[in-house]
């Protein structure tokens, strides 16, 4: 392997690095009146990469740096959707960062830096990439909550996020570690190859199981890892919660596939057990806690948490049916939190935050077409149909269901009802009470015609969701053996 | 002309006719609303004329095929058809969405663009759950459905709207999950959503229990049949006049039409094996609700009680299992159709003059108002079953239908010729008879042009079909066969 084809491979990583550089001394050139420049940049390298990938785009699997990095389908899928929906984020935050003072090249660099480490994630294939992917989005996440020095809400949001992760990542360091022990290699491969040959000591590679499943759990936000999650979500500038609780999901999604279905599928009778547990608990806590909050982001929050309990239906299945219909709920679940969150951004202004549900209160005499946006979010998040919210309820269940949980599936369903309540709340105010809140609701023309699309993408891709699932089919099917 | 695909019409011009409709904006263009309204539902009701007219009364399948590739990865198909039992329910929908439409005219005067668009929205997704031939896809607008109308309930209610209209959704969001399970467990087995597959798919007696339970679920609650019918009264009093109008004409009839499409024919082993428990729950419908609308102060609650009760008819007929129940269960859907919805109308007329529900606030109506009067009694005999009107027909069938059966069941069945009886005519007694009662009743005017063309039209329709039920039952007599056919074929494996 010559280094230039390894760095072909890479290519995108290196441009989203090197642009990221830029940027930064750029930036330090701009005075305010001309940090727009920051932003263009920003969105040309998101482009930039986006391009590049697509160029690459194969169904052939391609490994560089020894094997450290690989380049398959499921990375090129995630890592358009990660530039897609980050490219979304930074147009609805504009405003918002902008009324706040925060629109300052750091918030950009840390972007593209928690990005670039959520695309080593997605195409690691050794426990190194994956920890060193993983610890470059953190700390660019600890740093991004905190972003508002004044707010001491946001100061004590990072602090938590800060501890709690830095004690999941050593967990997760010290699984690898026992892992690394008991069979000699870091690469997925190997270790898959070496824990096949039987002759390992079965309780040690459980021990180390435990404590990957843990750090992943945590980074994920299941039940009882999820502690940190609504603290966060709620403490952090609300356009950094719609960072954190959308785009980062994917690479979450990645590092489970990578680590769990790649590496460890042959120790998939043990992890499942603990998955069914997580993902019944946080169906539980996330669907019931969430009934009692009155402040949307905390709401959303703790839905994030019953969220990842279905999708951890999907990766318990264990069949590729299971890990396909994962990948359609995550994907439809990014759709549905960036309009959720859009819409928070979209009611804040210049001195208030639309945080409270009771700012929601009368949106369709506001605004009957925003209000109709966040309606079919709502429906779609609560899996009614025709959204996408249902198809991506429907797929986890048929795969639970065909790998034999019909008691799980029942649970979940009943859970279901208890969701839709607190969904129905957001819709109740919206259109049944009188807005106490008459300020007019003018976003920007991109912000306005992106919410629109993302919400009617929700109705889009529930209508006709063929198109996404065959994405998320080729994507699994091609790069998972 | 031939060949037009009448049901994706059917389904689909009244919903893009509400999308139009809420295009027109605020109520500053109200106007433009309701004729654009008016004329969209006017023609969703052309485009279903054809269903009728076109239709072989002879063949007991389904008709006016349509199917396409819908979501290839999960084998659901876009499979529409309809047979004998599902026209009648897709006319009745598109001529009570035309009715509703009317209604409003006068009485909505806050968000007009969006509560007539919901009804048309409805009004389509309600057409499809009648001509759905693949599971998911029947899901997909079951569950539709429930959103306009928990808007409407919700925004156009009463006082208590919030409650009523989360409990309505909720209520039946939870039967509908479960029977979305039994569909992909289904689905597991036949690597298939079409309903012909379902129905070809042979299963243990156990398996069969389970499944129907879980389509039990879903359609009790929509039926509503004792005892989870408590979010009906709830639903049916806050909702504005068209909302319970949809609610009792055709929202509760998805429910019995479900067990006739998908739970009998899918585990009739099960269907066979429950029956008696069925029969229990709908008799109880009968004759205890009857008992519970007899002490009722609100003339809506007593309605949607006396819908329960006519529904526990409807559900009595079907597990019956023969022709004259099926039939008469048939027939007692399309005329309650009718007379409910008549009966709320009449409601919704009091309700615009007087703001008030309760009968002891009315009494002597009658000197007042003489023409609507006499609409009101109509309707209300109708509801008890007088001969000569839509009532008597259904309700004689299946009661002699159950006296093949037993006794015992016709005996308690024919009860509510008695209590049904009773319990309307006491209320139109004290509404609509006796001296004026107050003051406020006094100053009551008689229905105006809009209202009577309403009501007219009803009156027509229940008195047609008291006398003349031919059409009717000729269109559902090949199917009702075919299907009691296929429900005395075992299908244990």
């Amino acid at each position: 392997m010559n280094i230039l084809s390894d760095i072909y491979t890479a290519l995108p990583e290196f441009f989203v690095l090197c642009m990221a550089m830029l940027i930064l001394i750029v930036d330090l050139f701009l005075d305010d009146t001309q940090r727009y420049l920051t932003y263009a940049l920003t969105q040309l390298t998101l482009l930039g990469a986006a391009v590049m990938t697509a160029v690459a785009h194969s169904n052939a699997v391609g490994y560089a740096f020894s094997g450290l990095f690989v380049d398959d389908a499921m990375a090129h899928t995630l890592k358009l959707m990660i530039y897609l929906s980050t490219s979304v984020v930074l147009v609805y935050s504009r405003t918002y960062i902008a009324l706040r003072g925060m629109f300052r090249g750091e918030f950009f660099v840390l972007i593209l830096f928690a990005m670039l480490g959520m695309m080593v994630m997605v195409s690691g294939q050794n426990f190194l990439t994956l920890y060193m992917g993983l610890e470059l989005l953190s700390l660019c996440l600890y740093s991004l909550v905190a972003l508002d020095r004044e707010n001491a809400r946001a100061t004590e949001a990072a602090m938590k996020y800060f501890v709690l992760g830095a004690l999941a990542s050593g967990m997760l360091l010290y699984g690898m570690s026992m892992l690394y022990g008991m069979t000699g290699s870091l690469d997925l491969t190997q270790v898959s190859a070496a824990i096949m040959g039987g002759e390992l000591n079965h309780p040690v590679l459980i021990l180390g199981l435990v404590f990957v499943v843990a750090g992943l759990a945590f980074k994920l936000g299941a039940v009882p890892f999820q502690m940190w999650l609504p603290d966060v979500y709620h403490g952090a500038p609300t356009a950094v919660t719609l960072f954190i609780g959308s785009v980062t999901k994917l690479a979450a999604f990645a590092f489970v596939m990578r680590l769990l279905i790649q590496g460890l599928q042959i120790l998939a009778h043990d992890w499942q057990g603990m998955l069914i547990i997580m993902a019944v608990l946080s169906i539980i806590i996330g669907n019931v806690a969430a009934i009692a909050q009155t402040n949307l982001k905390r709401m959303l929050a703790y839905s994030t948490i019953s969220h990842v309990g279905f999708l951890l239906f999907g990766f318990f299945s264990g069949t590729m049916n299971g890990f396909v219909s994962s990948m359609f709920y995550i994907v439809a679940y990014v759709l549905m939190t960036l309009g959720g969150f859009g819409i928070i951004l979209l009611l804040s202004r210049e001195g208030f935050e639309a945080e409270e549900l009771d700012d929601l209160r009368g949106l369709n005499v506001r605004s009957p077409w925003y209000a109709f946006i966040m309606l079919l979010l709502m429906f779609s998040m609560a899996g009614v149909p025709p959204t996408v919210g249902f198809y991506a309820k429907f797929a986890v269940m048929q795969a639970a269901l065909q790998a034999g949980h019909v008691g799980l599936v029942v649970f979940a369903v009943l859970m279901a009802v208890v969701g839709a309540f607190y969904y129905l709340r957001i819709v109740k105010l919206m259109y049944f009470d009188e807005p106490l809140d008459a300020a007019p609701i003018q976003p920007p023309l991109d912000m306005a015609l992106l919410l629109s699309a993302n919400g009617l993408a929700v109705l889009a891709f529930g209508l006709l969701p063929e198109r996404l699932m065959g994405v998320c089919a080729t994507a699994i099917l091609h790069s998972i053996q | 002309m031939a060949n037009l695909p009448f049901l994706s019409l059917s389904i689909w011009v009244p919903i893009v006719a509400g999308v139009a409709v809420l295009c027109t904006g605020d109520d500053r263009n109200a106007k433009m609303a309701r004729w654009l309204a008016l004329l969209g539902s006017i023609a969703a009701f052309l485009v279903t004329l054809p269903l009728y007219f076109k239709f072989d009364c002879q063949d007991g399948g389904f008709q006016f095929d349509e199917g396409y590739n819908w979501i290839p990865s999960f084998n659901i198909h876009y499979h529409l058809g309809v047979d004998g039992i599902a026209v009648p329910l897709i006319l009745l929908t598109s001529f009570t969405t035309v009715i509703v439409v009317l209604a409003a005219w006068e009485v909505i005067q806050k968000r007009v663009a969006q509560y007539l668009a919901a009804f048309l929205i409805m009004s389509g997704l309600m057409i499809g759950v009648f001509s759905a031939l693949d599971g998911i896809l029947f899901y997909m607008f079951w569950e539709a459905m429930l959103i306009p109308m928990f808007l409407i309930i919700g925004v156009w209610g009463g006082p208590n709207r919030v409650y009523a209209t989360i409990k309505f959704f909720l209520y039946t969001l939870l039967g509908s999950l479960l029977m979305l399970v039994a569909f992909i467990y289904l689905y597991h087995q036949t690597n298939s959503f079409e309903l012909v597959d379902f129905y070809a798919f042979k299963m243990p007696l156990n398996v069969q229990i389970w499944i129907f339970l879980a389509f039990f679920a879903a359609f009790s609650v929509k039926v509503p049949m004792w005892p989870v019918h408590t979010w009906l009264p709830d639903a049916h009093v806050e909702a504005p006049t068209g909302g319970s109008v949809v609610l009792a004409a055709i929202a509760l009839k998805m429910g019995a039409y479900g067990f006739l499409r998908f739970a009998m024919p899918i585990a009739p082993d099960a269907a066979h094996y429950l029956a008696n428990f069925i029969i229990t729950l709908s008799l109880i419908a009968v004759v205890y609700i009857a008992f519970v609308a007899l002490v009722q102060q609100d003339m809506k609650k007593l309605i949607a009680y006396s819908s329960i009760s006519h529904m526990g008819f409807v559900t009595l007929g079907f597990f019956i299992f023969n022709p004259l129940g099926m039939e008469g269960g048939i027939v007692q859907m399309i005329s309650h159709g009718f007379v409910s919805g008549a009966l709320f109308l009449c409601v919704g007329v009091l309700y615009d003059r007087m703001h008030s529900r309760q009968i002891a606030d009315y009494g002597g109506v009658v000197n007042v108002m003489p023409t609507f009067a006499a609409f009101a009694v109509l309707f209300a005999m109708a509801n008890t079953g007088l001969p000569g009107t839509s009532g008597f027909v259904g309700e004689f069938m299946v009661i002699l239908g159950a006296l093949q059966a037993n006794f015992l069941f016709a005996f308690l069945a024919a009860t509510t010729l008695i209590f049904g009886a009773a319990y309307t005519l006491w209320m139109v007694k004290r509404v609509y008879y006796g001296e004026v009662g107050n003051s406020h009743v006094a100053a009551l005017k008689d229905i105006g042009k809009r209202e009577f063309l309403i009501l007219a039209i009803l009156a027509v329709m229940t008195l047609g079909l008291g006398v003349y039920p031919k059409p009717l039952t000729d269109m559902t007599h090949a199917t009702a066969n075919n299907l009691l056919n296929h429900l005395s074929q075992s299908k244990l494996p």
